[in-house]
């Protein structure tokens, strides 16, 4: 943003005032990531720069606490990622499932009510995290699912779905529906019709839905806290243990490994927007 | 069409009319059917259990179950003195029943909520009722403790006859109805949820506040530079946006703990001294600076979508009108970027209202929210019917902001990334 050579003083003062403010701002938003990066690499127990780090002294760096999660006795990380992984990867499925079968529902313009079925879709986003933990903790003690990992997978369903819902239901908003009538008019069955046309089409939405559904099952903390027993114990709820007793630096480590996971979400994500953007034709 | 004579028949020699309704309402129900699943679904876990919440938080059976026979024989008491001899004798059976079940304990604290000093008369009678003989329970009983003669005890016991109360909503704000049945306040040294309260709404609104003031430059930045390097710097929005709560909350952790970088920062330039470092987290500025990075791009993400859809040629045409900057920027682009200011206020307002997590790492005693205190009468008193009250006060606030911001800017506006 090069101003143009006429500008004024005062002007270009308040400019780079502006810039300065911005760059502080964005200092602010990510240079906290950064602080956990070389702390995770500490040789010492403590989470402080030592002074051996400040001179980057090589002794100073270990690899430790990475060797403490992986191998640690006793550590409960390696049971917890397990876990982690699997309540996602079911909890993601089952929003992606439910999820795009009502987007394609509340798409169609033959849809009754929209309005109201809409605000109950997407109502577990709106709700705080805490009332949506009792509320669920409540229906899974009824039915005798609390502690399971059916229990927690289904309430990250239920978590998950909002986002799916709405950014397939944005990808559909671009959906030119008489390529499905055409195919329909040529003899495909609903079905073929269904996974040869509309699914491509709207497969970035979709997947960018189950993402946002993956981080939200991956990251959630308040409802597994209610649900979790012994036996279902997540990343989210042992990083919860480690931080409310001591932060240790294996928290670190294993926080590093979060970060990059995060990275390639962000990666995929990114790449998926600007290919819906693309097939929605917002970019031309 | 309408007319008889002029109907147009299909191939199939049904009215076309008929003919389209019928395939109108074949596509009502597809839609319907496809929208079904899910829609049972979020009924069944979560509409009804949040109605289910509701019903615990007025429940009031337990105390009305253990003295069946009691309140059956208070029907007729009209409560102006000492309950006639049938009274005595049923609560002098229920109670029987109680401390031989082992569950008197109990209904001592029940009662002894509704009037204090309760607990030890009750027990003193759980001692002596053993030997009771039969007949005359009324000058029995009142044998044991002088208290049982003062009809206040037995209009508290009375006070517990309907099955539904509202006194946890009313806990919720720091009252009770008192003997009277009077509702007023509890003695000031115990009004502990109105402040939790009013330090939620405070500290939501200044999260939001402070969210805005730093989202608002960045993201119009972010929607003027050229695309090449706005994207560049839209991750460091993103990265955050995607990274986990733990992993940010355990990083401002690491900062603001006394020996940690903003405090040797501090120290470095000479704001303070090295041995007066002063404790930045476990209090409300913790709380205040991880809530309000934390919920940034929430606030950035809405601003940037509705910042890149103005032109600037606007800003131009105001200036050239004879505008200055200042005013162009009040007058002309400040406006259209009002639906994004509501809607990343109100996602961050929202989210802040209900937040658990960071106020319970960060937060110490004076930085927890009203969410703590849900969580802790969850898994620690156990009193699930005050915390479904507590929360269903918080839902009613999320909603009427919800609304009024429905009212004013319109639910569409929210969009994801």
């Amino acid at each position: 943003m090069a101003l143009p050579k006429y500008t004024e003083l005062h002007y270009r003062i308040w400019h780079y005032f502006y810039l300065f403010v911005c760059g502080c701002v964005f200092f602010f938003l990510i240079a906290p990531l950064f602080v956990i990066f070389p702390l995770s690499f500490n040789a010492e127990e403590f989470l402080v720069f030592t002074d051996g780090m400040k001179r980057l002294d090589p002794d100073a760096f270990s690899l430790r606490w990475y060797n403490d999660m992986i191998y640690g006795t006793k550590n409960p990380w390696g049971l917890a990622a397990r876990n982690s992984f699997i309540i996602a990867i079911f909890a993601t499925l089952g929003s992606i499932i439910l999820g795009t079968l009502a987007a394609l529902g509340l798409s169609s313009r033959h849809m009754p009510y929209k309005g109201l079925i809409m605000a109950i879709l997407i109502s577990p986003m709106i709700v705080p995290l805490i009332i949506s933990g009792v509320a669920i903790f409540f229906f899974m003690a009824k039915v005798g699912l609390a502690a399971t990992h059916l229990g927690i997978i289904l309430a990250h369903i239920i978590l998950g779905t909002p986002f799916v819902v709405i950014t397939v239901t944005a990808t559909l908003s671009g959906f030119d529906h008489s390529i499905t009538r055409a195919a329909s008019s040529l003899g495909s069955s609903p079905y073929n019709t269904f996974m040869k046309i509309t699914l491509p089409l709207i497969l970035p939405g979709v997947i960018s839905g189950g993402l946002f559904a993956f981080v939200t099952s991956f990251d959630e903390v308040v409802v597994v806290l209610f649900l979790a027993g012994l036996d279902n114990t997540t990343i989210p709820i042992q990083m919860w243990t480690g931080l409310r007793e001591q932060l240790s630096p294996t928290i670190l480590a294993v926080a590093t490994c979060l970060i990059v996971l995060s990275v390639l979400i962000l990666l995929t994500a990114e790449l998926l927007r600007r290919r819906s953007e693309k097939l929605r034709g917002i970019n031309r | 069409m309408s007319s008889e004579t002029g109907k147009i028949l299909t191939t199939d020699g049904i009215p076309l009319e008929e003919s389209l309704k019928q395939s109108e309402k074949k596509n009502k129900i597809k839609a319907f059917l496809l929208v079904a699943p899910l829609l049972l679904f979020l009924i069944i876990t979560y509409m009804i259990p949040i109605g289910d919440m509701f019903s615990r938080s007025i429940d009031d059976k337990m105390v009305t179950n253990m003295l069946p026979k009691t309140y059956k024989a208070m029907e007729n008491w009209d409560g102006k003195e000492l309950p006639p001899e049938e009274v005595f004798e049923a609560f002098y059976l229920d109670y029987k029943i109680l401390v031989k079940n082992k569950t008197a304990g109990k209904l001592q604290t029940q009662l002894n909520y509704e009037k204090n000093g309760f607990k030890s008369v009750l027990k003193k009678l759980a001692r002596k009722q053993k030997k009771f003989e039969e007949g005359n329970y009324k000058e029995q009983i009142m044998k044991v403790h002088k208290r049982w003669r003062n009809v206040e005890y037995w209009r508290a016991i009375k006070r517990r006859a309907p099955s539904y109360t509202y006194s946890k909503y009313l806990k919720g704000i720091d009252m009770y109805s008192n003997e009277d049945g009077k509702i007023v306040q509890v003695s000031e040294d115990r009004r502990i949820h109105r402040i939790l309260w009013i330090r939620t709404v405070e500290v939501a609104f200044f999260v939001t506040l402070f969210c805005f003031l730093m989202a608002y430059p960045i993201a119009h930045l972010l929607a003027t530079l050229p695309m090449k390097y706005s994207n560049l710097l839209m991750i460091c929005v993103l990265l955050p946006f995607w990274t986990s709560l733990l992993v940010r909350t355990a990083s401002w952790m690491i900062l603001l703990q006394q020996q940690g970088i903003v405090n040797d920062f501090f120290v470095w330039i000479g704001l303070v001294a090295d041995d007066n470092r002063p404790e930045m987290m476990y209090n409300k500025t913790g709380t205040y600076v991880a809530m309000t990075q934390i919920l940034l791009p929430f606030m950035v993400l809405p601003l940037y979508s509705v910042m890149k859809t103005i032109s600037p040629s606007l800003m131009r045409a105001g200036k050239s009108l004879g505008a200055t900057p200042a005013t162009a920027f009040f007058k002309v682009y400040f406006p259209l970027t009002i639906p994004g200011i509501g809607a990343g206020c109100l996602l961050v307002f929202i989210l802040a209202i209900g937040y658990y997590i960071t106020p319970a790492l960060v937060g110490g005693a004076s930085g927890t929210l009203i969410s703590n205190q849900i969580a802790y009468h969850m898994k620690s008193t156990l009193d699930w019917s005050f915390a479904s009250a507590m929360g269903l006060m918080l839902l009613t606030g999320v909603l009427v902001i919800y609304w009024i911001y429905n009212k004013l800017v319109g639910v569409d506006n929210i969009k994801l990334g």
